[in-house]
C-alpha cells in the first residue's frame, strides 16, 4: 500500500533556487554599476569567479557521489562565486579569483558537508585566506576607469591585465578611500584635512571611487537590499542592527573626536558595509534563525566592524567581522530563541511583558 | 476592539472558491458505514445487532466512559452488520464499524418535544447535548456536552465562537453563518446559557465579508454576544491562538483553556448544538466543503454520516483521477489511502487535489534561514527539533519543545527547502503516544510481578507460620500427652 503524504498538501511560494534567484536580482545593479566602473578586466574577473565557484561545486558534488545538477540548479554556488567577485579588487589577476572559489566552495562549504553545513560565509572566508596570503594583490585598487571614457581599456588590453596581472602599477594604482585614511591618520595627519583632497559623499554613494565591485556604490547594494527586504527574502533585523549600530558607534566618536573618528555617514557610505550588511552578514546558513538572534549577531558585526576599522590591522573589517560573529552563532542560537506559547520564558523576557502590559 | 497580537503564522492562498454556493442536500446512499470511533476518547459500543431494524435517528451505538460520543443512525432501514472497515486516518487501518442499509423511507424515531431552551438548567442543556451526540465539529471532534461540564465547573467569563475558517478552500462554517444564521445564532445563545451568561464574542475571518455582516445583524438582538471581525491570516483558527488574539492570554502550557476561564466552541457545533437542544435532533448529517480541480461541482453539501467518499465524489463528480484525496483542510486535513472511507463528524472538508495542485517539493538540504521560526505561532525552532528526531533524540526534541507543537504545518508550507518538518513532528508524537503506552504496560507487568512476589512471600510466610503453628501445636501435644504419661505413671506406681 502507498503510504499517503503527512500534511501539509499546499506549499509557500519560495523554493532555495528562488530565494538565491532574488539575491542575484537584487546584487545585479549593483555589480553592472562596478563593472561599468573598472572595464573589461572586471567583468573578466567576475566571470572567472563565479564560473569557477560553479565548477568546484559541480566536482565536489560528483566527488561526494550527489546529483550534480540538481544540486547545482539551486544556484547557491553562484550566488557565493558572486559575492566573492564582490569582494576583490576588480584589476586582480584571474588565479585569484579562481583560488578564491575553489576556497570559498570546497574549503569553506563542502568539506563542512555542502548546503547549509558550514560555520562560516565562504566567500568571507576565501576573501580572508586571499588577504593573508596574497597582501599586494588583494590590495591593489585602482582608480575608476569607466566605460566610454578615454582611461577605458579596450578588450584585449584588459584579458592581458586579467591574464597577466598589471604591467604598470604605480601609474594606475589608487588607495581606497578607508585605506587612505588609515596610512595618514597613522602619519599623524588630521582626519578632516585627508578627507579633503579623498573624500566625496556622493562619489562614495554611486560607485565612482576605487575599491572592489562590492564597495563602489553603496545606494545601489541599499536598494538592492530594500528590495530583498521587500520581497521577504531577508529580514530587517540583521541589516538594520549592523548599520544602526556602526552608525551609533560612529556618532558617539565623532562627537568625541572629529579629528580622528568619522562621521556616521562617512562610515556608512564607506567600505564594503552596505554590501557586507545586507548580502553578507544575511547569509541565512551562517547566521542565527531567531529574530532576536539576527539582532544580536547584526550589532555585533557592527561593533567588530567599528573595531577593526579604527584601532585594527585593516582598513575594512567586513570579513573578518562576519566570520567571528558566524563563529558566535551557535552559541546565540542556543541562547536566544523565542518564548514558547504558554510558557513563562526567562526572568527578562517577563520582565519585558510587563512593562508593555504596563 | 482590536485583537492581541499573535506570533508567526502564515498566508497560504485561500482558494475559497465555494464561499457562494449554496448548501445542498445529498441524498443518502443505500448503505452507510459508521465508525463506532468518530470522536476523542473511547469508542462507541454498539446497542444494536445486526438485523435490527432501525429508525432516523435512533440511537445505535452508546458512548462509553467519561469522554465518548453517541452514535445514531442517519437513516430509517436495519443494521447489517459490525465490521472492521478502514479508518479515516492516513494509516488506513481498520477499526469497528457498524453497516446501515438505508430503506429509503425515512421514518424517524419519536423526537423529543421542542423546548425552550432557555427555561432549562445548564446542566440539562448538556445532557441533551450529550444525548445527540455532538462533538467539537471544527475537526477536534471533542464531545461537546463534556467541554459544556467542564465548563460548568471551572468558572467561564468568556466563550469564544471560531468562525475563523482560517484552512484554505473550506467554506462550510462560512455558509453556514450565510444562510442559516438564526440556527447559529441560536445554538450560540444556548451555549452561553449552558455556561451561565459569559461575554460571548464570535470571531470571523475578515475575509468573510457577508457573514460577518448577518451575524452582526443578528448578534444585535443579543446583549452579551458580539461579532469580532478577525485578520485573515493561518491558523487564526486554531484554539490556543484565537484565544491569545482575543484575551491577551496565553493558555499555560499542559493546561486547558478552561483553566484560565475560556470555552471554545466551533460555529458547525453550534448550529448541532441547537438542533440537538431546541429540536431534539441527534447529529447525523454534516456540512462539508467538497472542493478542489478534479471535482466537476464543488461545493457545500449537507451529508449523512457515514457516507463514503467515493459515493460522495460520484455524486460530485471527477473530472479527472485525484493524485490526492484529503479529509479536511489542506493545512492539517488528512490525506487518506483511498476513497472506501466514511464522512466522520469530524470531516469539515473532502478534496480531490489535481497533480498540479499538490505540493510536490524536492526536498533540498536545510538552509537555516529560519522562515520556519518565524512562521511557527507556538514560538518553536522547528528546524531544530526536526534535526533532532531525524536522528531519533526525541527526549531532545521534547525538552525544546515538541509537545507544545499543535502541528499546524506552517512550518512545512513555509520551508524554501520542501522539508516535511510538520511530518517529523507527527511522528516524534506518535513516538511519545507509543512510548506512553509501553511505559504504561511496562509499569503493569511491574505491578503485577511485585504483587506476585509480595503474594509469593505473603504465602510462604504463612506457611511458615502455619509449620510453626503446626509444630507447636505437635509439641504441645506431645507436651501434653508426656505430662499426661507422667501423670499416669505416678498413678502406675501408686
Amino acid at each position: 500500500m502507498i503510504i499517503p503524504p503527512s500534511s501539509p498538501h499546499i506549499a509557500g511560494p519560495n523554493s532555495v533556487q528562488t530565494v538565491m534567484l532574488m539575491v542575484l536580482l537584487a546584487l545585479l545593479p549593483g555589480t553592472m554599476s562596478g563593472i561599468y566602473q573598472f572595464g573589461w578586466p572586471a567583468l573578466f574577473l567576475f566571470l572567472i569567479t563565479s564560473a569557477s565557484a560553479v565548477a568546484f561545486e559541480a566536482t565536489c558534488l560528483k566527488i561526494a557521489g550527489k546529483p550534480v545538477s540538481f544540486f547545482c540548479m539551486d544556484l547557491s554556488a553562484l550566488v557565493t562565486g558572486w559575492l566573492l567577485a564582490m569582494t576583490l579588487p576588480p584589476w586582480a589577476p584571474w588565479w585569484i579569483g579562481v583560488l578564491g572559489s575553489f576556497c570559498a566552495i570546497v574549503i569553506g562549504k563542502h568539506v563542512f558537508g555542502g548546503l547549509g553545513q558550514n560555520l562560516f560565509n565562504p566567500a568571507m572566508l576565501a576573501r580572508t585566506i586571499l588577504l593573508v596570503s596574497f597582501p599586494l594583490e588583494m590590495t591593489t585598487w585602482i582608480a575608476p576607469r569607466p566605460f566610454g571614457t578615454p582611461q577605458s581599456l579596450d578588450v584585449s588590453a584588459g584579458w592581458s591585465i586579467t591574464a597577466n596581472g598589471i604591467p604598470n602599477l604605480d601609474a594606475v594604482s589608487s588607495a581606497s578611500v578607508l585605506g587612505h585614511v588609515r596610512t595618514e591618520i597613522g602619519m599623524g595627519h588630521q582626519l578632516p584635512d585627508i578627507l579633503v583632497s579623498m573624500y566625496d559623499p556622493v562619489a562614495s554613494a554611486v560607485g565612482s571611487i576605487s575599491g572592489s565591485l562590492g564597495e563602489t556604490s553603496a545606494v545601489l547594494f541599499l536598494l538592492g537590499g530594500l528590495f530583498l527586504m521587500a520581497k521577504k527574502i531577508i529580514s530587517w533585523h540583521i541589516p538594520v542592527a549592523l548599520l544602526g549600530s556602526v552608525a551609533v558607534l560612529a556618532a558617539i566618536f565623532h562627537l568625541i573626536d572629529p579629528l580622528r573618528y568619522g562621521d556616521p555617514l562617512f562610515h556608512l557610505l564607506s567600505g564594503g558595509l552596505m554590501l557586507g550588511a545586507f548580502f553578507i552578514a544575511t547569509d541565512p546558513v551562517t547566521s542565527p534563525v531567531s529574530s532576536m538572534g539576527k539582532i544580536v549577531f547584526g550589532a555585533g558585526c557592527g561593533l567588530l566592524l567599528f573595531i577593526i576599522r579604527n584601532w585594527g590591522g585593516y582598513p575594512e573589517g567586513m570579513a573578518f567581522a562576519v566570520l567571528l560573529m558566524n563563529a558566535a552563532t551557535p552559541l546565540i542560537d542556543h541562547y536566544i530563541k523565542p518564548r514558547i506559547y504558554g510558557h513563562e520564558g526567562s526572568a527578562i523576557g517577563r520582565y519585558f511583558r510587563q512593562l508593555k502590559r504596563g | 476592539m482590536a485583537g492581541f497580537p499573535i506570533r508567526g503564522g502564515v498566508h497560504p492562498e485561500e482558494r475559497k472558491l465555494t464561499s457562494d454556493i449554496t448548501i445542498m442536500r445529498v441524498p443518502t446512499p443505500g448503505r452507510l458505514i459508521l465508525p463506532l470511533k468518530q470522536h476523542i476518547g473511547a469508542p462507541a459500543k454498539p446497542c444494536r445487532v445486526p438485523g435490527e431494524i432501525v429508525y432516523k435517528g435512533a440511537l445505535v451505538a452508546r458512548g462509553q466512559g467519561n469522554v465518548s460520543a453517541h452514535i445514531h443512525a442517519p437513516c430509517s432501514g436495519y443494521v447489517e452488520d459490525i465490521i472492521d472497515w478502514p479508518a479515516p486516518h492516513p494509516s488506513g487501518l481498520p477499526t469497528k464499524a457498524m453497516v446501515v442499509i438505508n430503506d429509503g423511507r425515512e421514518i424517524r424515531e419519536d423526537v423529543s418535544v421542542p423546548v425552550n431552551p432557555f427555561y432549562l438548567r445548564p446542566e440539562v442543556i448538556a445532557e441533551r447535548v450529550a444525548q445527540s451526540g455532538v462533538v467539537g465539529l471544527g475537526g477536534a471532534t471533542f464531545p461537546a456536552a463534556v467541554k459544556l461540564t467542564l465548563g460548568q465547573s471551572h468558572r467561564t467569563p468568556v466563550l469564544i465562537i471560531n468562525g475563523c475558517e482560517c484552512e484554505p478552500y473550506l467554506t462550510c462554517d462560512d455558509r453556514l453563518m450565510q444562510e442559516r444564521t438564526q440556527d447559529v445564532m441560536g445554538g450560540i445563545s444556548i451555549l452561553a446559557q449552558a455556561l451561565n451568561g459569559p461575554e460571548t464574542i464570535i470571531a470571523i475571518e475578515e475575509n468573510k465579508p457577508e457573514a460577518i455582516r448577518l451575524m452582526h445583524k443578528a448578534a444585535e438582538k443579543f446583549g452579551n454576544i458580539r461579532v469580532m471581525p478577525v485578520p485573515t491570516r493561518y491558523p487564526m483558527g486554531s484554539e490556543k491562538q484565537l484565544i491569545e488574539f482575543i484575551t491577551g492570554r496565553q493558555v499555560p502550557a499542559g493546561k486547558l483553556s478552561a483553566d484560565i476561564g475560556v470555552m471554545l466552541h466551533n460555529i458547525a457545533t453550534a448550529y448541532a448544538v441547537n438542533r440537538a437542544v431546541r429540536e431534539g435532533k441527534p447529529l447525523t448529517t454534516r456540512i462539508v466543503t467538497v472542493a478542489g480541480e478534479a471535482i466537476v461541482r464543488p461545493g457545500n453539501y449537507e451529508i449523512p454520516l457515514g457516507m463514503l467518499i467515493s459515493d460522495l465524489l460520484e455524486f460530485c463528480g471527477l473530472k479527472e483521477d485525484p493524485a490526492r484525496i484529503v479529509m479536511g483542510g489542506p493545512m492539517m486535513g488528512q490525506a487518506i489511502p483511498h476513497a472506501g472511507i466514511p464522512v466522520t463528524k469530524g470531516c469539515n472538508g473532502v478534496l480531490a487535489m489535481s497533480a498540479a495542485e499538490v505540493a510536490r517539493r524536492v526536498e533540498h538540504p536545510c538552509i537555516r534561514c529560519g522562515t520556519c521560526v518565524d512562521a511557527c505561532p507556538m514560538g518553536l525552532s522547528p528546524l531544530t527539533m526536526a534535526r533532532l528526531l531525524m536522528r531519533d533524540k526525541l527526549d531532545a526534541a521534547v525538552d525544546i519543545g515538541l509537545k507544545d507543537c499543535i502541528l499546524c504545518g506552517s512550518c512545512s508550507f513555509a520551508c524554501p527547502s520542501g522539508i516535511p518538518l510538520a511530518h517529523y513532528f507527527n511522528y516524534g508524537k506518535g513516538e511519545l503516544v507509543s512510548r506512553a503506552q509501553q511505559k504504561q504496560k511496562d509499569d503493569e507487568i511491574k505491578r503485577l510481578i511485585l504483587g506476585r512476589q509480595v503474594r509469593m512471600e505473603r504465602q510462604e510466610k504463612e506457611r511458615e507460620e502455619a509449620m510453626a503453628r503446626r509444630k507447636a501445636e505437635i509439641a504441645a501435644r506431645k507436651a501434653a500427652q508426656a505430662a499426661a504419661e507422667q501423670a499416669d505413671k505416678p498413678m502406675e506406681v501408686a
